[in-house]
């Protein structure tokens, strides 16, 4: 009976990590239609279209996310080998770098406004830069949410192979928003 | 492998343990049991349908009686019925506020929200969905978007009107028509909450069957209404976020002065600063998801129909690979047709051309479907149940709707088409009516399962006519309306000289929608009756042989006392040549029907195989094979 009911729970398990896969697909449908929204509109007229050099401060930000997802890979690492001060840190770190890279990217809004490039904008090419970064950046604020959950947890001493669930359901995310990000640079990166 | 179960075993135990003490509140209300929340979905998708169907019931009052003063409206609605006639922003916002219940809340959440609860843990053999928290979650965020939508009729500038379609600038310009204000505010703000709930409900239901089928439920042994929802769920996932896109977007245009949509408006004879925008852009993201929403209501409708076409014509589901591929082609397709929507506006013809042509192919799927439903029921041992009834109904509507899209799907017939009550016609025949019919279908057939009790057959019989002959008679003559070219959505086409002449027959439909409202009172009456007094059921009331009719009927946490059945074979052995009963359960292993199993049961099992073979050499049977 025991047995039997290790089986289920196993199952159910592997259902909800499942789960945040399919809210990631779920969530790139929601940047891919924005993303076409904004090929569909640009392609409309001559007049439409970014027509500006983006920020530089967005390659200090790419930096960041790719530097938090690796320092995320190395936390989830320690979590398995039960390298319980070392998972912390890194868990730290994450946190820091995902807050670093929310900074750098207001930064950028400021620059760009600084150009006159305006959310309220006839061109709506360029409002689009803001809503594929601010879309971004509610991800970013979720991941974060995520990770402190997990670092709560882990000052809590809940049990360990809990944390390693959690770390391992906050890591799919967080390298999610990371290659996320570098969809939306790329694509922006592309259209100028 | 050890240790990950003991993982497992650490992280969940915390879960299970909140299940058991159930207060009033955490049975009935915040309930997290798959079961529970398929009733509240039922049920609030029924009063959802009733309260569409009353607001159709009044433009039809207009429509019919364009020049009559009914003083009871002005009683009932006040300003928007003055001198007891409704006022043309009303009756606009009526005909929004009707499409967006039936096809959102009714036929979306009503429909999926309540067989995939029901069916899914119960039919693939789980205790539970993958994430009870997160069902619970996306039934109360549908109720809150139920009850903001409600809430809309009690501003002082009415409900939204720009139609379910909400197209900008209507949409995007709070002063544009009275329901553009606060209504179009409360409407989106209704329609985010009903997405997330429908986005977290079709994450639940694809974790679920793909993760927590019991043993031997591998895919191709689960029931087509698995398939059906499944395949909606996963609809739901990649067009649900797209909607949300655009909704981000028109709440920007609307409240904070961009201009995604917006271009070149003059209101009232002032001209706006928005330029550079584009409506379209609008079109294409709202249609990414409209179409695929088509089929997101349909697709359960005939997943349900598979079941009880097949339980109630005791023969195996014609062709059920093909079914199953046919669900796959229309999801696929569903993705490629948007444009269909868009021939009118100004879209390259040879767009139009490729969107003719994927729409067209739509007709191959759905045709293999009706064909393997008629092919069911061809010379099969026919129980005409009200469910068997409702099902060959929504064959019917599937067929006489279905071949109106052929016309309408043509990107050259579309130009004298468009916009007619044609596509009305059309469209309620094809996905209204035959939904309806789906979900009526499952009710009737899964009430002994929801409620433990049966719902009266006689007031079945007189629901099922009535709404059957109703629903033909309002929708029918609309096509000719369509096509002599009146438009839809018009408030007074008395106006018009050449649509003068269908006043009478807007009358006749009137009548005929009036009539098929009130059959649903017999419905009504029958299925909250019974709830409380109809006779009790039996644990397999229909002798069907899927999973679900191996519970007790008495709802229990967890499904099934003890063990979960394991699964031994697929759910259509209806008349099984060489089986005394008609049908056999899904749990019944081979061993126990050695007098019917054929060679190809066995999946290529040699070792099986020859064990049937002994046993029929012994038992004197001439080999099958």
């Amino acid at each position: 009976m025991r047995r039997l009911l290790n089986e289920e729970d196993i199952r159910t398990l592997r259902a909800r990590k499942f789960l945040m896969w399919l809210f990631i697909i779920s969530s790139f449908m929601f940047f891919a239609a924005l993303t076409s929204g904004f090929i569909i509109y640009t392609a409309g007229s001559a007049d439409r279209g970014l027509k500006i050099v983006l920020p530089h401060i967005f390659r200090l930000s790419t930096g960041a996310i790719i530097l938090s997802s690796v320092t995320m890979h190395l936390s989830y690492l320690a979590g398995k080998q039960e390298q319980l001060a070392k998972q912390k840190i890194y868990l730290i770190l994450t946190i820091l770098l995902g807050a670093l890279f929310f900074i750098f990217q207001l930064l950028a809004w400021q620059t760009l406004i600084r150009e006159g490039v305006y959310f309220v904008n006839f061109n709506a090419s360029q409002s689009f830069i803001y809503i594929f970064t601010g879309a971004h950046l509610l991800h970013i604020v979720f991941g974060v949410c995520i990770l402190i959950y997990t670092l709560i947890g882990t000052i809590k001493n809940i049990p360990q192979n809990r944390t390693v669930f959690r770390l391992e359901v906050g890591s799919i995310f967080w390298h999610f928003i990371d290659v996320l990000w570098i969809y939306l640079y790329v694509f922006l990166l592309l259209g100028q | 492998m050890v240790s990950a179960t003991k993982l497992d075993h650490t992280v969940l135990a915390h879960h299970d343990h909140d299940h058991h003490k159930d207060t009033f509140i955490t049975k009935y209300i915040f309930s997290q049991d798959h079961k529970m929340i398929a009733k509240q979905f039922l049920i609030t998708g029924i009063l959802m349908a009733v309260i569409a169907m009353i607001l159709s019931i009044l433009f039809r009052l207009q429509l019919g009686w364009p020049d009559k003063s009914f003083p009871i409206l002005e009683t009932f609605l006040g300003k928007w019925a003055e001198g007891g006639r409704i006022k043309p922003d009303f009756y606009l916002a009526l005909v929004t506020i009707h499409g967006t219940m039936m096809v959102f809340f009714v036929l979306t959440a009503g429909l999926s929200g309540t067989f995939s609860n029901l069916l899914i843990p119960l039919q693939l053999g789980a205790r539970d969905m993958a994430s009870p928290f997160l069902n619970m979650l996306s039934y109360w965020l549908f109720f809150l978007a139920c009850v903001i939508m409600m809430g809309s009729f009690f501003t002082e500038a009415g409900p939204a009107n720009a139609g379910w379609t909400v197209y900008p600038p209507l949409s995007a310009l709070p002063k544009a028509i009275s329901g553009s204000g606060i209504g179009m505010t409360l409407w989106l703000i209704s329609m985010v909450c009903f997405v997330a709930s429908a986005l977290i409900g079709a994450l639940n239901y694809i974790s679920t069957v793909l993760n927590m089928r019991t043993k031997g439920m591998d895919m191709w042994k689960m029931p087509l209404i698995i398939w059906a929802l499944f395949l909606t769920a996963i609809l739901g996932v990649l067009s649900f976020p797209v909607l949300v896109a655009a909704v981000v977007l028109l709440i920007f245009d609307r409240s904070f002065g961009t201009s995604f949509y917006l271009s070149d408006i003059v209101i009232a004879g002032q001209a706006l600063p928005n330029q550079g925008g584009s409506p379209i852009l609008w079109q294409h993201l709202f249609w990414f998801l409209g179409h695929p929403e088509v089929y997101i209501v349909i697709m359960p409708a005939l997943g349900i129909t598979s079941e009880v076409i097949s339980v109630n014509s005791r023969k195996p589901i014609f062709g059920y690979h093909a079914m199953v591929y046919s669900l796959i082609g229309i999801t696929l397709l569903s993705f490629l047709v948007w444009g269909h929507h868009m021939f009118v506006t100004g879209m390259n013809p040879f767009l139009g051309g490729v969107f003719m042509i994927t729409t067209l192919i739509i007709a191959v799927p759905s045709a293999v479907k009706t064909f393997n439903y008629l092919a069911t029921l061809w010379r099969g041992n026919i129980r005409f149940t009200p469910a068997m009834l409702f099902a060959i109904g929504l064959v019917s509507f599937f067929i006489s709707g279905g071949l109106t899209g052929l016309f309408l799907g043509n990107s050259a017939l579309d130009i004298n088409l468009h916009d007619t009550y044609f596509v009305v016609a059309h469209f309620h025949l094809v996905m209204g009516s035959a939904a309806i019919f789906g979900m009526l279908c499952g009710v009737y057939h899964w009430f002994p399962k929801l409620f433990g009790r049966m719902m009266d057959e006689k007031l079945g019989y007189l629901h099922f006519w009535l709404t059957f002959i109703g629903a033909y008679l309002v929708f029918f003559p609309m096509h000719f309306m369509g096509l002599d070219g009146v438009p839809r959505r018009y408030y007074a086409f008395t106006e018009f000289e050449f649509m003068k002449e269908w006043l009478t027959v807007n009358k006749f439909v009137s009548w005929a929608a009036i009539m098929a409202a009130l059959a649903q009172v017999a419905f009504l009456y029958n299925f909250f009756h019974s709830m409380f007094y109809g006779k009790k059921a039996v644990a397999n009331p229909w002798h069907a042989n899927t999973l679900e009719w191996t519970t007790p009927v008495e709802h229990l946490h967890g499904n099934w006392r003890g063990e979960i059945p394991s699964v031994h074979r697929w759910p259509y052995d209806y008349s099984k040549p060489g089986e005394k009963e008609d049908f056999i359960l899904q749990t019944t292993p081979f061993s126990q029907t050695m007098s019917s199993n054929l060679p190809h049961d066995f999946e290529g099992d040699m070792e099986a195989e020859q064990i049937q073979k002994n046993w029929e050499a012994n038992n004197g049977v001439v080999s099958k094979s």
